[in-house]
């Protein structure tokens, strides 16, 4: 775990993480500028690191709705506002970047914030991106694992020989500025199926998996089939950190929490998707065993060690801004985290050092 | 109330035709439901390419949003090949997989004979279902011996499109009710 900055015997790492949404409040209908959307994600992480939280990360969507397009900018900000917090990408679509410009933000972006940088690396769920920048959808899947594999391919060797079919071949090149460490952390995201894990089980890289909402169990096989596809591959997989990512929201109850966040991931679905997000699955999240970390401190604890007894990850990064919250109600949040939430599951999921699960 | 019709075929008349029929039911009997007629002929629709529904454009977007906005559809499909049209399937292709979820939907087919009468039964229905629609299980079935010159001339035609509407509506807006009884129990 050493190798991506996790040290399991300070308990499950808690992490934050927005995709940038830019969506209008659905209790008042009125939306806020991108300026202040920008500026508060700032204030997010910095009201974050106060609270004790490890990780803030920082999505990069290009549609209608969404302002953090140049996400590594936008880190790069929160890498100055801030000085503990790591900080990453959730997550930056390789598929239509240049994995050397990407790395020379990313290297860049670990420099400035005294090596606190780490990438998590996608494939995009929307196709508007591959009209916006040039590329042919049907290389989909060739496009990110050819640009997935050069990044990792450029975080191992400071100079790079490497050809390929989507990039101009790199002769020697050498590709700076190097990160504090000589290498960053970087992550495959993964949304969910089992197909897309077992590519970063074979890969040997740590999984970052985003879900929306159902019972924990599904998502334990998925995991599973992870760890097992890195086995197959001859990596250990006690050395590959795995993290969990979806919708969180406290209030003092369960059926307050329920009830506030509800029009925010419906509306915010409805633009974004064009569907809402069914009530029902919705209210079966207040259930121990759904995977939504929505309720009361208490049943949020129980949640989030219920999934770590399954999964026995290494960090859960939470979205609670999704669909135009207000500040006020964000700063709420993060204060129930530090005082009640953070204490209580660093204290149940810390391994005592030597005794890390395989 | 959103009614949309759908006639799912570039080519031909007999199933617009039956759909004029319906819609012009539905306005005598319901005139405050509100009906769009989509003929995919007169709509340039590209072909699926996987992209989120409200990522198209032009008529795509046009038609796929009109779907998405209703709360009843009635489908309107020839039989070409023993089977539903491209034109159609592509329409259930550019949507998401539970874009018919909350919505009822209803069948008029259209056919040269009634060997082609389970076509509906075995093709269409299975793909309203997994899209979650509510079907009204009864359809109307049309043959060319029923038209004569872009009418309708059989009358056990037209008094199963009246029944056929009346199921629609009634569905519709007792789905509705029950839906909105159900999300008031939630309390969020």
């Amino acid at each position: 775990m050493k190798k991506y900055r996790i040290d399991p015997s300070k308990g499950l790492e808690f992490g934050i993480y927005t995709l940038g949404d830019h969506i209008p409040n659905p209790y008042t209908g009125e939306r806020i500028s991108a300026e202040q959307r920008i500026h508060e994600i700032i204030e997010l992480a910095k009201l974050a690191e106060q609270a004790g939280v490890d990780f803030f990360s920082v999505g990069e969507s290009h549609q209608a709705y969404f302002t953090t397009q140049a996400h590594a900018v936008v880190l790069s900000a929160i890498a100055q506002a801030t000085s503990k917090l790591k900080i990453g990408s959730s997550s930056t679509i390789i598929s239509t970047s240049d994995p050397v410009r990407v790395y020379e933000n990313f290297a860049t972006l670990d420099l400035i914030s005294h090596g606190r940088a780490e990438l998590v690396a996608g494939r995009a769920s929307r196709i508007g991106l591959f009209e916006l920048l040039g590329y042919n959808l049907r290389d989909y899947e060739a496009l990110f694992e050819e640009k997935f594999d050069l990044l990792l391919k450029i975080n191992e060797e400071e100079i790079v020989n490497w050809t390929g079919e989507f990039r101009a071949p790199l002769r020697d090149a050498q590709i700076l500025p190097r990160p504090l460490h000589g290498s960053i952390p970087i992550w495959r995201a993964v949304g969910g199926t089992p197909a897309s894990a077992v590519k970063a089980g074979y890969a040997g890289v740590p999984m970052f998996m985003a879900h929306l909402g159902g019972p924990a169990t599904v998502f334990k096989r998925t995991i599973d089939s992870y760890r097992e596809a890195a086995r197959r591959k001859g990596f250990d997989p006690s050395e590959l950190p795995v993290a969990t990512a979806g919708f969180f929201y406290v209030a003092e109850t369960t059926q307050d929490a329920l009830r506030e966040y509800y029009p925010h991931i419906n509306e915010g679905m409805k633009v974004t998707n064009g569907q809402g997000f069914s009530r029902q699955l919705w209210a079966q999240g207040a259930d121990t065993r759904s995977i939504i970390n929505v309720g009361s401190p208490q049943q949020v604890i129980e949640k989030i060690l219920y999934q770590h007894e399954l999964f026995g990850h290494q960090r859960y990064i939470a979205q609670m801004d999704f669909g135009g919250v207000p500040f006020d109600k964000l700063a709420r949040n993060i204060e129930m985290i530090g005082t009640e939430i953070l204490p209580a599951i660093k204290k149940y999921t810390a391994v005592p050092q030597g005794a890390e699960q395989s | 109330m959103k009614f949309v019709f759908l006639s799912g075929s570039k080519v031909g008349t007999k199933t617009r035709t039956a759909l004029n029929y319906a819609q012009h039911v539905l306005a005598e009997k319901y005139p405050a439901v509100e009906a769009t007629m989509i003929d995919l002929g007169e709509y340039d629709v590209v072909f699926s390419d996987g992209r989120n529904y409200l990522e198209y454009q032009g008529d795509t977007g046009v038609v796929v949003q009109a779907i998405m906005n209703a709360d009843a559809i009635v489908i309107g499909t020839p039989i070409f090949q023993a089977s539903i049209p491209g034109t159609l399937k592509n329409v259930f292709d550019l949507l998401p997989e539970n874009a018919l979820r909350d919505k009822v939907a209803s069948m008029i087919v259209t056919a040269g004979s009634s060997k082609h009468y389970l076509v509906a039964e075995h093709q269409l229905k299975p793909i309203l279902a997994y899209m979650k629609a509510q079907i009204v299980q009864t359809y109307v079935f049309i043959e060319e011996q029923d038209f004569y010159r872009k009418e309708i001339v059989n009358d056990d035609v037209l008094f199963r499109m009246d029944r056929l509407i009346d199921d629609t509506v009634l569905l519709a807006e007792t789905y509705l009710k029950l839906h909105e009884q159900k999300e008031a129990e939630y309390g969020f």
